[in-house]
């Protein structure tokens, strides 16, 4: 670990300036703490936000839910607005085990934080090349997307994606910009590239889900009831016309580098009602395009499985 | 000579009750001071630089760079150039400082050069080690190849239970301060009267100058006898840096790493029987690895050790990795888990229901009335005969399955000496060279000595944990109850002796005509001749009586206050999801025999905590090595997985407590109930999904795999 500078700002403002070559947002700091003192990252300068007030809160502005970055997650599962409208947001921040983590981690932190993957984790780069290929890869990714076997972490990013959330990102210009949760999670395809799709130098200030809600909820597989990471976890929103679908939505997550939509999946429901048949077939249809690595096609099932009860959750329907 | 055995079970007063912990309000609010809690004035903190190469020698080492960093007071080399590194995280040098940041920061400072050697960290595949293999020879009884032939039912199976750690809560290490006479030592240890002459060796000084105390330690399972040699170097860091104490405690990669395994244990079972369920032949072909010193060799076939014809053959494979340390129970987890296994496969193979299985063949054992009480117990506790039902009957996603694990296990006294001192002012004071491991014995000694003397609990202060005590031997092998149980108790008899002869002549009575009794001195079939404890201590003048008790294992077993040879068996229910290979526990049951039981309360706590244990190593706990850079992958407390709160299910503790087993004396109970866990939960997922899964932990993927085999046979 390295010495740094720490800096509190009480405005966005105040923070981008603080931003400069070698400085980190530092939120709850459960995942940038354990980077640091594993020499993965090693910051010259933290800029704390969560002395910022205008990032936290939850609130119904016009079209939109907003939800402030610095927001925990345990704010964020018990919030009654959140409960009325989300349960898939709830049921991915409480599947994040740990009553210490959710106390600490900040929603804004969980969708930046950095994959857990071992060998990136001890200093191999994210890459890791060839590392994870002949080694070690049971809990890595199933949807190749090149080089990146990682599987992203966040298990709020699928369940936002398929809510159709937006991200609000401030960058040290003063202009801020509107980034779609489906584009802000990339696959890096050379050593040194983020896997998501913000500088450095720039601050998430606001989560925007839009209205008006749908049957939406999240089903996770894992291993460990206590704290433990999922292997495989589907977010689903469904429109409705009485029992029938008109829009599907479905993200899987920590099966790729990113969160993966189920695009052929979605398409099969429009028209359907939601079965345990239907459902299967569609999580049949979501892990067609899979290409498991030599220790993980086991989680070709948990997705499917995932797709499955994801939605017959939200469709109330008995999962097993 | 002086009636040392026990009283009779029901004139028992405090022993055999269930008595809470002593220290559990100490421990449960943090003021229970840990070795790793001696934050004494001036003290260094001191880091250990360790190998990245799970094989290799080292070529230079350039030490100056962290010497130069200001706040670091010592530096030394633990394995200087020339040294053959054998497993990652070998302990290359060591650095003390004013911080322990500036002592990480001075270790990465340190320039080692290495020339890299080929190395082998895996071994669940036999096929691969090459060179590595070291068959252990052939053991044939009876004849099996025509025990084979003419079985009327065989089976054959793959098993395999990995290398798993320790995975102290507490790490290993010690804070130590080596001034100009003398050491002090506060290592966190299992062998408080052993610990301080293992450091004196390893720095060649006399045993004399070594002051060991440990009052608290978090966890050891067998891994924490010896001083080690970050122990030793520690010391020597505290006396290049003017006796200053030095606090050197392995960080939790480290601990997974080098501070002790539990060797793995693969094996391909034959089992050949008759259709009634009689087990007629074995065989097995085995192999492990407890690092580079090759494996453990689990005693097969375990317990059914009488199966008229066997062969058996193991092979031990060395592996450049962290070495194997006793590990609660050496070698018979493993051995239960490939005994068990085989038996219940060989039950489904012919259709039978595996308890009818285990009770049929009990004579091959060598306790078969204890186990079949025991088996019955356990089977009306888990409701056996109602639940069970066959593998290839089940249907639905959810399935549930029973299964069942057998132990046995050793647990007599070790050597241990005791003073009991009687003050005059009436209070009593027991020394004893011992340590509490978490296992209540603190409270098991307070209960003897107040058994003894007829007082309460809270009139007998009882010290240990330190080596100016008589000595006691190290708490392994589920040795320590019975051996410091035994030695207080002489102890305590000793003194009561003394004090009654002192007593005796004001009271007309003679000596033997008295008693200790509810605090009071009384004559034997006349309590209104009594004196108060208070009153006849004050008879003893102003000199204390100090006696001492010894429990000496030869004569130990003849005296009957300790003995050995305990069983035990387990029964598991699971919940496994067939869609997605998760496996939860239900139940877990344990009917465990140890002889005397001095404190059913913390003896249940004792079993339950071994369930955990083989919850966690049955469901989860694996060290996953990485073939190509050589190092554990999951050296953390997030990828190496345990059980948590929600992940246990439902315990079930019945101490086996009869007069029958009363009557054998005391009876060691860590390692006995940490057994059976783990056959019995695999077995219980067997029944559950009607296949077998070769190798635990039960994961998703090693659960799905099973089903898909037995899909695509
Ligand atoms: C044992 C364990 C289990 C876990 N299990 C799960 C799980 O199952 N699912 C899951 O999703 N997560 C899990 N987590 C991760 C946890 O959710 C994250 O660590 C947490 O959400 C991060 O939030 P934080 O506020 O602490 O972020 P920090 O650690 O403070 O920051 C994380 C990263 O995000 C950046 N950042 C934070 N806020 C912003 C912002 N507003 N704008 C731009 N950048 C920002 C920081 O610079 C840093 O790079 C687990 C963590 C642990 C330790
Ligand atoms: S284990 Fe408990 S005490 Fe230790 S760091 Fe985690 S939350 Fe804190």
């Amino acid at each position: 670990m390295v010495n740094f500078e720490y800096a509190n700002p009480t405005t966005v403002k105040e923070a981008l300036s603080l931003l400069t070559a070698g400085a980190e947002i530092l939120a709850g700091g459960t995942d940038l703490l354990s980077l640091i003192k594993d020499d993965v990252h090693q910051p010259k300068r933290l800029v704390n936000i969560k002395g910022i007030k205008t990032l936290g809160g939850i609130s119904k502005i016009g079209n939109n839910f907003r939800i402030g970055p610095t927001v925990t997650l345990d704010e964020l599962a018990s919030n009654p607005l959140i409960r009325g409208a989300f349960p898939a947001l709830v049921q991915a921040s409480l599947g994040i085990t740990s009553p210490q983590i959710r106390n600490m981690g900040t929603v804004g932190g969980d969708l930046c934080q950095r994959p857990r993957c071992w060998y990136f984790r001890t200093g191999n780069g994210l890459l890791a090349k060839g590392l994870v290929e002949n080694g070690e890869n049971k809990y890595h990714a199933i949807f190749g997307t090149g080089a990146a076997h990682f599987v992203s972490a966040s298990s709020l990013g699928p369940a936002l994606m398929a809510l159709g959330a937006t991200l609000k990102i401030a960058s040290p210009d003063g202009k801020t910009k509107d980034v779609p949760v489906a584009q802000f999670f990339k696959a890096p395809s050379a050593e040194g590239e983020r896997e998501i799709a913000l500088a450095a130098n720039e601050i998430v200030t606001d989560i925007l889900i839009p209205t008006p809600p749908t049957k939406n909820a999240t089903y996770e597989v894992r291993h460990r009831q206590a704290v433990d990471w999922p292997l495989a976890t589907a977010s689903v929103s469904l429109r409705m016309s009485g029992t029938k679908v008109t829009a599907a939505s479905i993200t899987m997550g920590h099966v790729g580098p990113t969160p993966i939509r189920a695009i052929e999946a979605e398409k099969m429901l429009i028209g359907q009602t939601i079965t345990p048949d239907s459902a299967e077939k569609a999580g049949a249809a979501a892990v067609l395009g899979a290409k498991p690595l030599s220790q993980n096609a086991y989680k070709m099932q948990l997705a499917k499985v995932a797709v499955k009860r994801a939605l017959l959750t939200a469709a109330g329907v008995k999962t097993v | 000579m002086a009636e040392y055995k026990w009283p009779p079970m029901e004139q028992r007063k405090l022993m055999g009750k269930r008595i809470a912990r002593l220290d559990g309000p100490m421990k449960s609010s943090g003021r229970a001071k840990y070795p790793s809690d001696m934050n004494q004035p001036g003290l260094l903190f001191a880091v250990l630089l360790t190998s990245p190469h799970a094989h290799a020698k080292v070529k230079s080492i350039d030490v100056a760079p962290a010497k130069a960093i200001k706040g670091v007071t010592a530096v030394r080399v633990i394995s200087g150039p020339g040294t053959e590194i054998q497993w990652a995280g070998t302990e290359v040098a060591a650095v003390s400082a004013v911080t322990e940041e500036i002592a990480r920061d001075a270790a990465k400072a340190i320039v080692v050069e290495y020339e890299v050697l080929t190395h082998l960290v895996k071994e669940d595949n036999l096929a691969k080690v090459g060179p590595r293999a070291k068959a252990a020879g052939e053991q044939i009884t009876g004849d099996p190849d025509k025990a084979f032939q003419d079985s009327e039912a065989k089976i054959s199976g793959d098993y395999g239970i990995p290398v798993i750690t320790h995975c102290c809560l507490e790490p290993h290490g010690s804070v130590v301060a080596w001034g100009n006479d003398k050491i002090d030592f506060w290592p966190s240890t299992q062998a408080v009267s052993t610990v301080g002459g293992d450091l004196a060796k390893l720095l060649e000084l006399p045993a004399t100058q070594v002051k060991v105390d440990c009052q608290y330690m978090g966890g050891g399972f067998g891994s924490k006898f010896p001083a080690d040699r970050w122990g030793a170097e520690a010391a020597r860091l505290s006396k290049e840096s003017g006796g200053r104490p030095v606090k050197l405690f392995l960080d939790r990669a480290t601990e997974l790493t080098i501070a002790g395994v539990r060797p793995s244990h693969f094996a391909k079972i034959k089992v050949a029987g008759k259709k009634d369920g009689t087990m007629t032949g074995w065989q097995s072909e085995s192999w492990a690895s407890g690092g580079i010193g090759g494996g453990g060799m689990a005693p097969l076939p375990y317990v059914f050790t009488n199966i008229p014809n066997r062969r058996m053959n193991h092979t031990q494979v060395s592996l450049n990795a962290g070495p194997a340390r006793a590990w609660r129970a050496p070698n018979h987890p493993q051995a239960s888990f490939l005994t068990c296994s085989a038996i219940s496969d060989f039950a489904a193979e012919i259709g039978m229901d595996p308890y009818d299985v285990f009770l049929k063949n009990l004579d091959l054992t060598l306790r078969a009335d204890t186990y079949r009480k025991q088996l019955v117990k356990g089977a009306e506790l888990i409701d056996w005969k109602k639940k069970f039902q066959l593998g290839s009957a089940k249907t639905g996603n959810i399935r549930r399955g029973l299964g069942i694990g057998i132990a046995t296990w050793g647990g007599a006294g070790h050597a241990s000496k005791c003073r009991l001192t009687i003050h005059p002012d009436g209070t009593v004071e027991v020394e004893i060279g011992s340590q509490d491991i978490g296992t209540a014995t603190r409270t098991c000694i307070t209960q003897v000595a107040a058994e003894t003397l007829g007082l309460p609990m809270s009139a007998v202060k009882v010290k240990l944990g330190n080596n100016s005590y008589p000595p006691s031997g190290p708490s392994g092998g589920s040795t320590t109850i019975g051996g410091v149980s035994s030695s207080t108790r002489k102890a305590a008899v000793n003194a009561l002796e003394k004090l009654l002869e002192k007593v005796a002549p004001g009271m007309g009575v003679p000596p033997d005509q008295l008693e200790a009794n509810d605090s009071r001195i009384v004559a034997k079939g006349n309590p209104n001749k009594a004196m108060s404890w208070k009153q006849a201590c004050q008879k003893m003048g102003p000199t204390a009586i100090s006696e001492m008790g010894e429990n000496e294992p030869r004569s130990a077993a003849r005296e009957g206050l300790n003995t050995q040879g305990a069983s035990g068996i387990q029964m598991a229910e699971v919940e496994v999801d067939m869609e997605t290979g998760v496996v939860r526990i239900v139940e877990v049951v344990a009917v465990q025999d140890c002889g005397l039981v001095v404190n059913p309360r913390t003896a249940e706590s004792q079993v339950a905590g071994a369930l955990i244990m083989s919850v966690c190593s049955a469901l989860m706990e694996e060290r996953i090595m990485d073939q190509t850079t050589g190092r554990v992958l999951n050296a953390d407390m997030e990828f190496y997985k345990l059980a948590g709160l929600p992940d246990v299910g439902k315990l079930t503790v019945h101490m086996d407590i009869t007069k029958e087993h009363d009557s054998r004396g005391i009876i060691g109970l860590g390692e006995p109930c940490a057994i059976g866990g783990v056959a019995a939960i695999a077995n219980a997922a067997a029944n559950a999904l009607g296949v077998r899964v070769p190798m635990v932990p039960l994961t998703p993927e090693r659960v799905l795999a099973a089903l898909a085999n037995r899909r695509n046979a």
